[in-house]
């Protein structure tokens, strides 16, 4: 079997491996024990989490009138976090389905942590619109059941009712497809594992996965067709929740390049959460090797792209507000009201962070630069948590009655809460750090004859 | 019957590729073999027969598509028709813009999960399953043919030394 490669594509595993090695690297961080900055930075996400859990309760006990919300803006920090949440979780998809389907070898580094991120994403999204319902216990009203006087269903006209078919669907596929992957490598820890407890919850992680040729055969045509199913799943999801908003008549909302827009900015703010991780997560685990310098400019590009887009889309957005001559649509949260009205300081906040200083990435000295990353990706998603802001709060802050107009004002409740799921976030991430392989090294295995840099260097 | 299979081991995907096509011209029969991650075209070598998963996970999105139309025909339609919005609430095909996202997902739905549980039962992969590789090392490094043994022991053994392998393990086929 060849297993050339032309030169002229870069190396993706980096030193001199050979299979074994992959493995000890891979298993390193989880046979290893955890150094300070580790329980550090966790104790911080833990408190962080705590925090969010008394502000959830209190919100709970006390119902939704603890938050900012008021009569004009019913929508805010929640669905704000929401969206952001969802967004950040199309990454993980896109590089390990969509990259599946162009046979990109670069997504092998980084999918297992990038959809591990996808699906910590979607719980925390999930928090929100859940909480918002007030009376949280009424939420299995959300499922296809009849209510207790007889047999009115729930109104499968309404966006937020596609949103909970699409969420939980996004949210259970991502986790099969993740799982599957990781079958063969926690079977690769399983068996080396020397201590009893461990070797036991990884023989009952790993279902008892043995590496069968026929095994494989299936494992590699379920993860093929899990991608293909992935894909536009992945496009629906975000689709459905920008519907949330474009089948709205709200001057701003009301807009038919929603869904193209909602997709990319969704996958744009994912990657540089990735980036975000990774680029800790590759000199912490020790997996330099893996997640290279390569992968991020890669992604950097990727982030170049659905940028550009998201820009094109606000400009026509602003354009189109502007041509329509419409009274109303100068409130909206693209147009020389909302620039410079009382909300300036979130609308500059979305050009400069979304638009404006994203284009750096152009230059490759500072798009293969792994500070430049590290710094433009924060920026990147708070750029992105400002436009869902702005999206739902300019919009609603301004209507047509002026004498509702209004602004928002995030209660100690709304931010706890935002906090707390960033927390439990990390949590959930640095738990995944240290006991989930974090690279897929079978797939890596099988691509290390033709991209490893010791086996390109022979040819 | 003679349930003894000779176990050989290779420590290259490439040298384990050779051997199974060698091992099949040379008539001897080839159980099983374990590699640590997918080597391709090893399925090819070893004669083994397409899946058909994918036609599986078609069939059961067949199924979910149908199932949410059976659905929301049955809810939005047919037991408690209701004017939202105006939409028309007498007939599904009229009204089915606004039923298309969750027909669509819920055909991912059943797609996707019955695929992968079908997945699951066919290889016999599920919590509690006792993990029947025969050597630890074929989830790391190592690749291991099993051979069915017949006839002469160390004729075979020879053969598959000649073949590239580094061990050689005679065990009782469960």
């Amino acid at each position: 079997m060849s297993h050339y490669e032309a030169p002229i594509r870069e190396p993706l595993i980096l030193g001199d491996k050979s299979y074994h090695d992959i493995s000890n690297d891979i298993a390193a961080p989880i046979e290893g024990k955890a150094n300070k900055w580790w329980w550090f930075v966790f104790s911080v996400a833990m408190i962080a989490f705590l925090w969010g859990i008394g502000a959830i309760a209190y919100t709970i006990g006390t119902g939704i009138g603890v938050w900012g919300l008021n009569n004009r803006i019913n929508w805010a920090w929640d669905i704000t976090n929401f969206v952001w949440w969802v967004g950040i979780g199309h990454a993980g998809t896109l590089i390990s389905a969509v990259l599946l389907l162009f046979r990109q070898k670069w997504r092998m580094g980084i999918n297992r942590s990038a959809e591990a991120m996808t699906i910590f994403a979607v719980i925390q999204a999930g928090t929100f619109p859940l909480i918002h319902m007030g009376r949280i216990w009424n939420g299995y009203w959300t499922m296809p059941i009849p209510n207790q006087f007889g047999s009115l269903w729930v109104n499968f006209n309404s966006p937020l009712l596609w949103d909970v078919f699409a969420i939980s669907t996004y949210l259970s596929v991502s986790l099969v497809f993740w799982y599957t992957g990781l079958l063969p490598d926690f079977a690769m820890i399983r068996d080396r594992a020397t201590k009893p407890f461990q070797k036991k919850i990884y023989s009952l992680l790993s279902f008892g996965w043995t590496g069968r040729a026929k095994d494989w055969q299936r494992f590699e045509e379920v993860s093929l067709v899990l991608a293909g199913l992935a894909t536009p799943l992945v496009l629906s999801v975000h689709t459905i929740v920008s519907f949330d908003f474009a089948t709205s008549v709200i001057p701003g909302w009301h807009s038919t390049i929603y869904p193209p827009y909602f997709v990319a900015g969704a996958v744009f703010s994912g990657f540089a959460m990735v980036q975000t991780l990774l680029i800790i997560m590759r000199k912490v685990s020790n997996l330099e090797q893996y997640i290279t310098r390569y992968h991020i400019e890669m992604m950097n590009k990727v982030i170049l792209v659905t940028g550009g887009i998201v820009f094109v889309a606000y400009l026509s957005e602003f354009f189109v507000g502007w041509y329509s001559g419409s009274l109303y649509e100068d409130f909206t949260y693209l147009s020389v009201g909302a620039a410079t009205g009382p909300y300036a300081w979130a609308f500059w906040a979305l050009i400069l962070c979304n638009s404006v200083f994203p284009q750096l990435l152009w230059i490759k000295k500072l798009r293969t630069s792994f500070t430049f990353s590290f710094i433009m990706s924060i920026i990147i998603n708070t750029g992105m948590w400002f436009e869902r802001f702005d999206i739902i709060v300019i919009n609603l802050s301004r209507g047509h009655l002026p004498s509702s107009w209004t602004q928002f004002e995030p209660t100690f409740v709304d931010i706890g809460i935002y906090v707390g799921t960033i927390g439990f976030f990390f949590v959930l991430f640095l738990l995944y750090a240290r006991t989930f392989p974090a690279v897929a090294q079978a797939e890596i295995k099988s691509i290390l004859k033709s991209s490893g840099n010791n086996y390109k260097k022979e040819h | 019957m003679n349930n003894k299979v000779i176990q050989a081991m290779y420590d290259d995907d490439d040298v384990l590729l050779k051997a199974v096509k060698e091992t099949r011209e040379a008539d001897y029969h080839i159980e099983e073999v374990f590699t640590p991650f997918p080597v391709h075209g090893l399925e090819k070598a070893m004669g083994l027969k397409g899946t058909r998963i994918a036609i599986a996970s078609f069939i059961y999105g067949v199924i979910g598509f149908s199932f949410a139309i059976w659905m929301m025909n049955y809810m939005m339609i047919e037991d408690w028709p209701q004017n939202i919005g105006g939409k028309p609430n007498f007939s599904y095909a009229e009204n089915m813009p606004s039923f298309i996202p969750i027909m669509f997902e819920l055909t991912v739905f059943f797609a996707a999960h019955l695929m992968v549980i079908t997945f699951y039962m066919r290889s016999k992969l599920w919590p509690f399953q006792e993990a029947s590789n025969p050597d630890p090392r074929t989830t790391d490094d190592k690749f291991v043919m099993e051979v069915s043994l017949d006839g002469d022991e160390k004729k075979m053994s020879d053969f598959l030394k000649k073949t590239g392998a580094i061990e050689l393990k005679v065990a009782e086929k469960s």
